[in-house]
């Protein structure tokens, strides 16, 4: 394969290169100023500290409650696309604008509202303490946090690819005979799972960085409710720049290696369909 | 399987999509819903296969009521204009599919099941496709594998909407051969909507006409093109010069050619096909007088436009031969002289 192909597109040199000038600027610089920080420390001290018992906890929580929060919003936001997409009612618009807020909103107040909501005094949390279930300030309210945080992710994936769907596809299966679940689980499902798959990922990923939500309802209680990146922060707040940097490469590395894990099922899948070479 | 359709009244808000319509196709036959878009050909099709639930009326097929009985239960094969193929199966598993979602107890065995699609894809003659992804065929190939796949299930009844409207001239005219080749081989009753005057003529055993949400006329297709029952069946099936004239003592005048009205009304309009009219130099009674302003090349046959006073433009089309022969130009004053003529009564 050449590098360049010939195009009717214009200006191909240009705004590869603006693309790559803008990427490297804003991602790649910064993240690689991380790795040159960490390169201070000696690979010992460095092993030290992202194996320190309170660390590795952190890592469970944040990893495990993202996951968690992710599959919940991939389940209930393809819910709510379906909904949005299928069924006309009133006030439909309305809810469509709601999935948005928590985009919108500053993520401390929605970690605020939530911890009163959820506090053992407060709204929701005063019935459900009655019930023995505690929320606020245990990983459970985390989940809680970071499922609000993350809902619009699969919602605005899906949404448009079951829009686009043709319904000509499910009268199809239909008229060969197959029932409503087999109409979803043989042609609707396998339609909108690469969109499905893109908003997991997006969800994902978004929980695992997200902070300001979190710290209110958690209760950052070592070993038991304290996320990475507050583990970060604490360090930064002790003008231990070597222990955060250390903390963040770990993370972003996890990261990086979950999204290429997810995109290669996307490529796979997407190859599989005979929609790329 | 016989189909009857009694007295379906079909409205989508206030657009009345079928008017009280009834027909009856017969066992085995290939049967063409004809009409310009908006006439509920469509939506009859729709109605036939319980894609669409009709406000009043009831279907029948083989003398059983059907109207309430899901599509699922209908046992009918639907042929989309756009294939509605699924994309993310292989050609085999698309073809597979109405075989896969049985239940248990009436599915058959995988190798059952790669028999009978392998002969479905050999009938349709796309058997070294089957491993590929529909993303991956022409336009023709992905609507021949749409058919197999409805005839997997062994449909009583074959329903094509605009199976060819999306294809290109050629393939689309390859296509309706093989549908006809197709069709006495296997028998299957078949219903097929189009707007193509020409396909519906050259497929189809018989043509039923619609209009507005009613049958204007169902005939073989000699006698919907040769006897048309309605000015609108005349004037859909092939192009049509129309001249506008007063009825005089039982006869409708244009110019000095007189045809027989039969009807009595004061006006009435003289239907004539291009390709049904003589030219002429010399003026003989009965001929209309009128000069060419256009000739136009055709590929097989020559179009000339000849403009009639008090009348509109009228087309006349020849064969090549017989433009040489009569070596016509433009700007000649020439007499037109109707073989055929069909007269209605103006309202």
């Amino acid at each position: 394969m050449k590098f360049k192909q010939s195009s009717v597109l214009p200006g191909f040199n240009l705004a590869l290169g603006y693309s790559l000038l803008y990427l490297s600027l804003i991602v790649l610089l910064p993240l690689t100023a991380l790795f040159a920080k960490t390169m201070g420390l000696d690979w010992a001290t460095f092993w030290a500290i992202v194996t320190e018992p309170r660390v590795v906890a952190t890592y469970k929580v944040t990893f495990g409650a993202s996951l968690i929060a992710a599959l919940i919003n991939l389940f209930v936001g393809m819910l709510i696309a379906w909904v949005l997409v299928r069924y006309p009612f009133p006030g439909k618009r309305f809810i469509d604008a709601l999935v948005d807020l928590p985009f919108a909103l500053p993520t401390a107040v929605a970690g605020i509202a939530l911890a009163t909501l959820y506090a053992p005094n407060g709204l929701m949390g005063e019935p459900l303490d009655k019930l023995g279930i505690k929320v606020a300030f245990t990983p459970l309210g985390i989940v809680l946090a970071l499922t609000f945080i993350t809902l619009p992710f699969v919602v605005r994936t899906v949404q448009p690819v079951l829009e686009d769907m043709e319904r000509e596809l499910e009268e199809a299966a239909s008229s060969l005979g197959a029932t409503r679940w087999q109409i979803f689980s043989k042609v609707i499902l396998p339609t909108i799972f690469p969109a499905l798959l893109t908003g997991f990922t997006l969800a994902f990923a978004r929980a695992i960085g997200e902070f300001g939500s979190v710290i209110f309802i958690a209760g950052n209680m070592p070993f038991k409710s304290e996320i990475t990146p507050l583990m970060i922060i604490s360090k930064l707040e002790q003008y231990d720049y070597m222990g955060a940097t250390a903390i963040a490469v770990v993370m972003l590395l996890v990261s990086f290696g979950l999204l290429l894990l997810i995109n290669g099922l996307q490529w796979w899948m997407a190859k599989r369909l005979g929609r790329r070479k | 399987m016989s189909i009857e359709i009694r007295n379906i009244v079909k409205t989508f808000g206030e657009f009345k999509a079928l008017n009280d319509l009834s027909l009856n196709v017969e066992s085995g036959e290939l049967v063409a819903l004809l009409g310009p878009s908006g006439c509920g050909k469509t939506s009859l099709l729709r109605v036939i296969a319980g894609l669409e639930t009709p406000d009043s009326g009831q279907i029948l097929f083989h003398g059983e009521d059907t109207t309430d009985r899901h599509v699922r239960e209908r046992q009918v094969g639907f042929v989309f204009q756009h294939y509605a193929l699924f994309r993310h199966m292989t050609v085999f598993e698309n073809v597979a599919f109405g075989l896969r979602v049985r239940p248990k107890s009436t599915r058959p065995s995988d190798a059952e099941i790669k028999r009978k699609v392998h002969d479905l894809l050999q009938l349709v003659q796309l058997d070294w496709l089957a491993d590929r992804y529909p993303a991956q065929l022409s336009g023709g190939q992905r609507q021949r594998i749409a058919l197999a796949r409805a005839l997997a299930v062994e449909p009583k009844v074959l329903l094509l909407d605009e199976p060819f409207g999306a294809l290109d001239t050629k393939v689309r005219k390859e296509l309706r051969r093989w549908l006809r080749r197709l069709h006495d081989e296997i028998h299957v009753t078949s219903v097929f909507v189009t707007h193509d005057q020409e396909e519906a003529l050259e497929v189809a055993d018989r043509v039923v006409v619609m209009n507005k949400g009613q049958i204007e006329q169902i005939g073989s297709p000699s006698e919907v093109y040769d006897t048309p029952a309605s000015p609108f069946v005349y004037q859909f099936l092939g192009d049509v010069n129309l001249f506008q004239s007063r009825v005089h003592e039982g006869w409708a005048q244009v110019g000095s050619a007189k045809f027989a009205a039969t009807e009595t009304s004061e006006h009435a309009t003289v239907y004539v096909r291009p390709h049904e009219i003589d030219l002429s130099r010399i003026a003989t009674p009965g001929a209309i007088s009128g000069t060419i302003t256009h000739i136009r090349l055709l590929g097989a046959t020559v179009r000339l436009e000849v403009e009639v006073p008090d009348h509109d433009v009228v087309e006349v089309e020849l064969t090549r031969e017989r433009q040489q022969e009569g070596a016509w130009q433009v700007a000649e004053t020439v007499y037109l002289i109707p073989r055929e003529a069909k007269v209605y009564a103006t309202v």
